[in-house]
């Protein structure tokens, strides 16, 4: 993948002093005493790193760890202090103010935590913000903002008024806005902090959805671990205002730089943390597709290499049943053979989303591995013994 | 020692004086071009509501009230009408209003700009805020002397001092109503590609709109007392009424114009702060949105019942 934004030495910093600031960091002094001998707030310091293209980059902190200034840099709403922000190889910081305008219409759009829609706007009217900024016709206003309505799901509220809605649905709007102008890159600034936990983790989903069918690349604001474990391909942990650690979540949780990150896991039960998709592995079974196989090749198959249990699924990678060396031989030497005679019958799969802990009392009631399906039935992996030993012992 | 005290004296009276003798002589051609301005706004719209037939202006303000504010305040409306045309002072009537109307449209279109300045930058701010409390706590009648000074006796000096001290409340409020505008609003602004321009006309001042209706409510509430004041220096209208019952203790008549001027208050008020709602908290639509939404309604309960 390629990097899409680069980020490099970005500081910003508070207040009437930021040059004393920056050489008073370049000493080593903390945040705080900073602040004590300058009356200047570090807001940001030192970060480098870079966001791929189509990826979720999740940015976590407490409050005050400089986690909304840094998203803010990004489009500018606050300038750096210092430092380059390079968004498909332009420098922002150094683009005059008509070219970061357009920047800011046609590359980044933005989603809020308070939603920020306006009221006296209809909820089509507030989906099409971006493209009447920018000038574009009534019918491209229309057409564009009701198609990004359909992706979130709220056409029908087209001609409602933003008053009328829930707070999930006013969000929806606030992500409509975002994607009808098409901008490949979106922030959003603890976007579902503000919702119910249900409507939360509906919206978490959502936004996995939409990133399989049309990848954006996101930079997603949040203080909330199992938020960004949920739809984040990597993370960024900040403390004051400097970038501490980031890696997939995986990493982060298994292989925390330093007390502050695992301050994030404390009272964290790990077996809530992961779901049997996290840990599932596809690797362990072989996989027979069942449309291109028959019976005897695939028990030849199974005999010749990888121990005596496979998976089968049809081409569109539904799951079908578990299969082993001898109910596949059972099968075969019947009169008729067929896939179905040669399924295991106490292979009871589990769901994706199901709790570690949950999945573990699974687990140790079978003999065999877990198969593992996503909500459409497709197979994601299977969960064994020793897979779940592992999890579980990295992270306690 | 006490004799220095008592004979210490700044005299600001006099410079003040001296001033305006200043203006007068040298300002002559911009005092006669604001007179020239200000005369025929308020002439135009003084002739337009006489022009009116009496009977079809009543019948005007009874739907505006009825439409804006609800069928218990027109039937009110109705009252106030019969009593005015009742008490014999409609003609005054009319003249008060249309002062009233010049001289707040002449306010809001300087007040809602140097509000938005103030929002906009600080500095602005700082210099306007201790000039509109000067403007407000000023107490009326003391417009009423350089503005008779500049321009003589008539409605041009009553609107002049009536512009200016009902001025404030809108420069207040449409800088209150810009600075409440929420950081995320402006920020959701700019993140769109927002110039400055369309920042201002697509998520400030429409978010802003219920504290301007509020100042633009006030100020015409101002301009209707100082209006009634400014028929000392012969602005006429409802003012003239009761300045007549006072020089003659005649309380009848004093009353009947203060009744006028209280229906009409009330009328200003109730209309101008309906205006208000739109785009409040409840978020009523537009008139217009309001008819598509009955329109969508109706056309719905058609295509049920078919």
């Amino acid at each position: 993948m390629q990097d899409k934004v680069v980020i490099k030495d970005l500081y910003k910093i508070f207040g009437p002093e930021p040059d004393e600031a920056l050489a008073l960091l370049e000493q080593g002094l903390s945040k705080d005493a900073i602040f004590e001998r300058t009356r200047t707030t570090v807001g940001v310091q030192k970060a480098n790193f870079s966001i791929r293209e189509g990826e979720v980059f999740v940015v976590m902190g407490l409050s005050g760890s400089g986690k909304s200034t840094l998203v803010r840099m990004l489009n500018r709403l606050i300038e750096p202090t210092r430092g380059q922000v390079i968004v498909n190889g332009h420098d922002i910081t150094q683009m005059s103010k008509k070219q970061l305008i357009e920047m800011r219409r046609s590359t980044m759009s933005m989603v809020f935590q308070s939603f920020a829609l306006l009221p006296h706007k209809t909820v089509a009217e507030n989906a099409a913000f971006g493209l009447n900024v920018s000038g574009a016709s009534k019918t491209e206003q229309r057409d564009q903002a009701m198609r990004a309505l359909e992706t979130v799901g709220l056409a029908p509220n087209a001609d409602s008024y933003p008053d009328e809605l829930s707070g999930g649905m006013k969000q929806r709007v606030g992500l409509a806005r975002a994607l009808a102008t098409e901008a490949p890159i979106l922030l959003m600034d603890e976007a579902f902090s503000a919702l119910d936990p249900l409507i939360r983790t509906e919206m978490q989903d959502e936004l996995v959805r939409l990133q399989e069918t049309e990848a954006h690349t996101i930079v997603f604001i949040s203080h909330d671990l199992d938020e960004a474990i949920r739809i984040g391909d990597r993370i960024a942990i900040m403390e004051g205002g400097a970038i501490v650690q980031i890696g997939t979540p995986e990493e982060i949780v298994t292989k925390p730089a330093n007390d502050y990150v695992r301050s994030f896991f404390y009272g964290v039960d790990v077996s809530k943390v992961f779901n049997a998709g996290d840990i599932a592995s596809k690797s362990l079974l072989a996989v027979f597709e069942r449309t291109g196989v028959n019976l005897r090749s695939a028990l030849a198959q199974l005999r010749d290499h990888r121990g005596d249990v496979a998976v089968v699924i049809d081409r569109g990678g539904q799951f079908r049943g578990l299969v082993t060396v001898n109910s596949l031989a059972a099968a075969a030497a019947s009169d008729n053979p067929q896939w179905e005679a040669a399924f295991l019958k106490d292979a009871e799969p589990v769901p994706a989303e199901m709790e570690l802990s949950e999945v573990l009392t699974r687990v140790t009631a079978s003999e065999r591995p877990v198969p593992v399906l996503d909500a459409d039935g497709r197979y994601r992996g299977v969960v064994d013994k020793t897979i779940l030993l592992h999890t579980l012992d990295k992270t306690t | 020692m006490a004799n220095g005290i008592t004979d210490f004296q700044i005299p600001i009276g006099d410079w003040v004086a001296d001033g305006v003798d200043w203006i007068q002589i040298n300002l002559t051609g911009v005092l006669d071009g604001i007179s020239e301005v200000l005369e025929l706004v308020i002439d135009s719209f003084e002739g337009g509501l006489q022009a009116v037939p009496p009977v079809l202006l009543a019948a005007l303000i009874v739907v505006i009230a009825t439409w804006r504010v609800g069928w218990k305040f027109g039937l009110f409306s109705v009252a106030a009408m019969v009593l005015i045309f009742g008490m014999g002072i409609w003609p005054e009537t009319i003249s008060t209003l249309a002062l009233v109307i010049a001289s707040s449209l002449v306010a809001l279109i300087i007040g809602i700009p140097i509000g938005i300045a103030m929002a906009r930058h600080d500095p602005v701010e700082a210099v306007v805020r201790p000039v509109l409390d000067f403007m407000q706590t000023m107490p009326p009648f003391v417009y009423l002397i350089p503005a008779a000074i500049f321009f003589g006796l008539g409605k041009v000096p009553g609107s002049i001092a009536t512009l200016i001290f009902a001025m404030p409340p809108a420069v207040r409020l449409t800088n209150l109503g810009i600075r409440q505008v929420s950081e995320e609003h402006v920020e959701a602004g700019k993140a769109f590609g927002c110039t400055n321009h369309q920042l201002l006309f697509k998520v400030q001042l429409p978010l802003a709109m219920p504290s301007i209706m509020a100042g633009i409510n006030q100020t015409i509430m101002l301009a209707l007392s100082m209006v009634v004041i400014a028929s000392m220096i012969g602005a006429g209208g409802l003012g003239n009424t009761v300045l007549t019952g006072i020089q003659r203790l005649d309380v009848g008549l004093g009353f009947e114009g203060g009744l006028g001027v209280v229906l009409l208050a009330i009328l200003l008020d109730r209309i101008t702060q309906s205006f208000g709602a739109v785009g409040g908290a409840a978020a009523a639509p537009s008139f217009v949105g309001r008819m598509r939404q009955a329109f969508e309604r109706w056309k719905e309960s058609q295509s049920s019942d078919v």
